[in-house]
């Protein structure tokens, strides 16, 4: 290990330093800032444990739709992903379907969620009506609100390839919004099943 | 391990970060205003905090006022004085100690101190100022909506925070909850430029255990200050859905006035644990900052290497870890299962290990250093002591037994402004002093330096000695005023009012201080690249202050660390950690002014 409080060993030129991470910085940002996403769901799940271990607690009853919304979010994943490997091929024409599509499956699941809450309120759950109630809202909507934020990503990416700019360029952004996207259903399937246990 | 490699410079490994592409501006207002330039922004930040500041000092003299001399002031009515109290809290915590060390600090030394040319993502690192100048926006207008600003106190407890009853309930709540997350959302947008800058963009040669240790104590509460702040949005998100929409996160059944409110089944207690996740890493996320600078400080000013760097730097990580497994040490007398006190109560202890290696550290630094009395090096001894005295009497109230009758008295008032007030603000003071010819080309007036130091060096222990006194007397804090209290002898009162005086003419010398950051920008003595001999790398740029791109055409090779001072070979007593070792018997010492020096303000 290097002691540079030794005089022979003051000056050391080494070889190793630069970058900790073998990672584009795009990539790493992502990563922590994954992380960041990452402690406010699980400070979210955590508060809504803690408080549906008291007798009082009224589970929200889950619409069926939930399911399908499920389904099309696992789609849009899988598309996202399709547009990634054709990316790393170098195709540019398999990226474009695909990427369309796994943004369009995104804005279906939100319409889907819509869907969800508007039924919910038919049936006389309120958000403040019941704290099982607002921890539901409050659960998809910051996932919702997570979604969306992809989805400017996601139409930034797409506005690129339509400018025609090389696959290269667009590689890394088609990779990110994969990586996003995989993060995101981990995300909806980890606060739907807590949903279900319930 | 790279044994193989001393003092041999034929080799220079290739560069393994490639030149960033820079964004050049085109436009005095990208070139000023919406700059992607990290030190623009660092200076954007720093007026910022600094002007939000002075929002939070006024309103601790008026607090002071209140306290020294009760019923004298027909303005300061007790609501006001809430409002006081809670806005000058969140301000100097957050707005102003966090914006500064990370945004401002952080911004202007990581690429420079690092060498590389700008942070890695410039336009984010640009909108994470402009949404922090929203937030502080956010924060102001709620001195002029209804009701004024929150007077919740700066723990903004539920149910009191947003039950009418509460000064601010009416909108002031809503405003600062806003605010809060606008500047979480702000500051997230910085910390991943300065974490994954230090990771990936370290010029060759910088490996990490050859950064200065500013740069470790910034991105080890960047670090703290990622997984923390969200527990604060969280919190802030559901406290507004609360106060807005009348959901029950936080509040229990409840009556008001004989009345029954809407709210059922929320849980007070589960916002204390959500406020100090966040609340105690916030200490250490001012503190670290003023770890790191304040070796650095001292090594320079003591021409000495820091004592035990790679102990210092696993003290800072070890630090940042325990300090996310002590929150509840804040919430003793909210009650708690006694095994659970038991087990905060001994992380809190055990925290004090390596904050006490640091201080040794520090100390033998400066043991048979020379030690050159300058104004950063004062502010530096001064953080030492008034750190000390503050971590000492927070071990004391660590202990659950000490701290239930200490609790919510001006003891703990004392204790926390020693600790993360006084002590990381003179660390404020000691850098400004020291990076000031860096920014502008020119020194400070030591004279009024050194007036500013010793003010509010002696004034801080003239203000809080007394306090921890009143503490132990019983006097609460949060109370507007003490009215007839049997057990608190009326010379109590005496003592306030001393206080109150010292306060206001500690006050003062921080307006010096302003007066002497504008003075000294057109009167300061020329400084030179290098006026303290220092051997990082933002004191041997090309060109003082640094220009765009920080580095001339060739980012530098780092040879070795930073705490090259006294080095038996070299013709100087430092040695910069750019130098190649072939040239140490050159005349490399580059801290005169020269006339190729570019300066500022000619």
């Amino acid at each position: 290990m290097e002691k540079p409080w030794l005089t022979d060993e003051s000056s050391v030129v080494e070889l190793r330093a630069g970058r900790a991470f073998a990672l584009p910085q795009e990539k790493l940002g992502l990563r922590v800032f994954l992380a960041v996403v990452m402690v406010v769901f699980s400070l979210m799940t955590a508060a809504y444990v803690e408080r549906k271990v008291f007798a009082d607690w009224h589970s929200v009853p889950l619409p069926w739709l939930l399911w399908l919304n499920t389904v099309i979010l696992i789609f849009g994943s899988i598309a996202m992903h399709r547009a990634w490997t054709s990316a790393r091929r170098g195709q540019i024409d398999g990226v474009r379907p695909w990427l369309n599509a796994g943004g369009y499956f995104v804005f279906a699941f939100l319409a889907g969620q819509l869907l969800v809450w508007r039924e919910l309120v038919a049936s006389g759950y309120y958000v403040a009506g019941d704290p099982a109630n607002s921890f539901f809202y409050m659960l998809t909507a910051a996932h919702g609100v997570h979604l969306i934020g992809g989805l400017v990503a996601w139409g930034r990416t797409v506005a690129k390839i339509r400018r025609g700019e090389s696959l290269d360029r667009v590689a890394i952004s088609v990779e990110l919004c994969t990586i996003y996207w995989h993060f995101l259903l981990l995300i909806w399937l980890a606060v739907f099943a807590l949903m279900l246990l319930t | 391990m790279v044994d193989a490699a001393h003092d041999q410079v034929d080799f220079i490994p290739p560069a393994e970060v490639a030149e960033m592409e820079l964004y050049h501006p085109k436009s005095w207002l990208t070139k000023y205003v919406f700059s992607q330039d990290a030190k623009v922004i660092a200076i954007q930040y720093s007026f910022t905090a600094l002007a939000i500041g002075m929002v939070a000092l006024v309103l601790s003299w008026m607090m002071r006022l209140q306290l020294g001399f009760p019923e004298t002031f027909s303005f300061i009515e007790a609501e006001d004085y809430y409002q006081f109290i809670t806005m000058h809290g969140m301000i100097m915590v957050i707005y102003l100690l966090t914006a500064l060390f990370l945004g401002g600090f952080g911004n202007y030394l990581i690429p420079l101190m690092v060498g590389a040319r700008d942070m890695v993502f410039p336009y984010v690192n640009m909108l994470s100022y402009w949404i922090y100048l929203v937030a502080v926006l956010v924060l102001l207008a709620s001195f002029f909506v209804p009701g004024g600003p929150t007077g919740a106190g700066w723990t903004l407890y539920p149910p009191q925070a947003i039950l009418p009853g509460t000064p601010g309930a009416e909108g002031g709540i809503v405003l600062m909850l806003v605010s809060l997350a606008l500047f979480i959302v702000g500051f997230t947008m910085g910390g991943l430029n300065y974490v994954v800058t230090v990771l990936q963009a370290r010029t060759r040669g910088m490996s990490l255990m050859r950064m200065p240790l500013t740069i470790w104590g910034i991105f080890m509460a960047t670090v703290l200050a990622l997984l923390a702040f969200p527990a604060l949005f969280v919190g802030a998100v559901m406290m507004t859905l609360d106060s807005l929409l009348g959901t029950s996160f936080f509040m229990p059944a409840i009556s008001q006035f004989g009345e029954q409110l809407e709210y059922d089944g929320g849980s007070p207690i589960l916002f204390q644990h959500l406020f100090w996740f966040f609340g105690h890493p916030e200490v250490y996320i001012v503190a670290l900052p003023a770890f790191g600078i304040v070796s650095d400080l001292i090594s320079v000013h003591a021409r000495r290497h820091v004592f035990g760097y790679r102990m210092m730097v696993w003290a800072i990580v070890i630090i940042g870890l325990l300090s996310f497994i002590v929150w509840a040490h804040h919430m003793y007398v909210s009650g708690m299962n006694p095994w659970f006190g038991f087990f905060f109560a001994t992380t809190t202890l055990i925290i004090a290990v390596p904050t006490a290696l640091k201080v040794y550290n520090w100390v033998l630094t400066l043991w048979r250093g020379n030690i050159q009395f300058t104004v950063p090096m004062l502010f530096a001894l001064g953080f030492i002591v008034t750190f000390v005295n503050g971590g000492i009497t927070g071990l004391f109230l660590g202990n659950v037994v000490v701290d239930v009758p200490l609790s919510d008295t001006m003891f703990v008032v004392a204790h926390f402004h020693m600790v993360m007030g006084v002590a990381p603000i003179l660390v404020v003071f000691g850098a400004i002093y020291h990076w000031y010819p860096k920014m502008t080309g020119r020194l400070m007036n030591v004279a009024m330096g050194k007036v500013h130091f010793w003010i509010t060096f002696v004034g801080a222990y003239a203000i809080f000695l007394p306090l921890h006194y009143l503490g132990f007397l019983g006097v609460p804090r949060r109370y507007y005023e003490m009215g007839d209290t049997g057990f608190i002898p009326a010379s109590a009162q005496d003592l306030n009012a001393f206080i109150t005086v010292i306060v206001l003419i500690v006050g003062a010398a921080q307006l010096l201080f302003l007066f002497n950051l504008g003075w000294s920008m057109i009167n300061g003595k020329k400084s030179g690249p290098n006026p303290w001999r220092a051997t990082s790398l933002e004191w041997q740029t090309e060109t003082t202050p640094p220009g765009h791109g920080n580095f001339g055409p060739t980012l530098p090779v780092v040879y070795r660390w930073a705490y090259a001072f006294g080095m038996p070979d070299a013709t100087e007593d430092y040695v910069p950690q750019n130098l190649p070792p072939d040239q140490l018997t050159s005349d490399y010492d580059n801290s005169k002014v020269s006339e190729a020096t570019p300066q500022a303000a000619e």
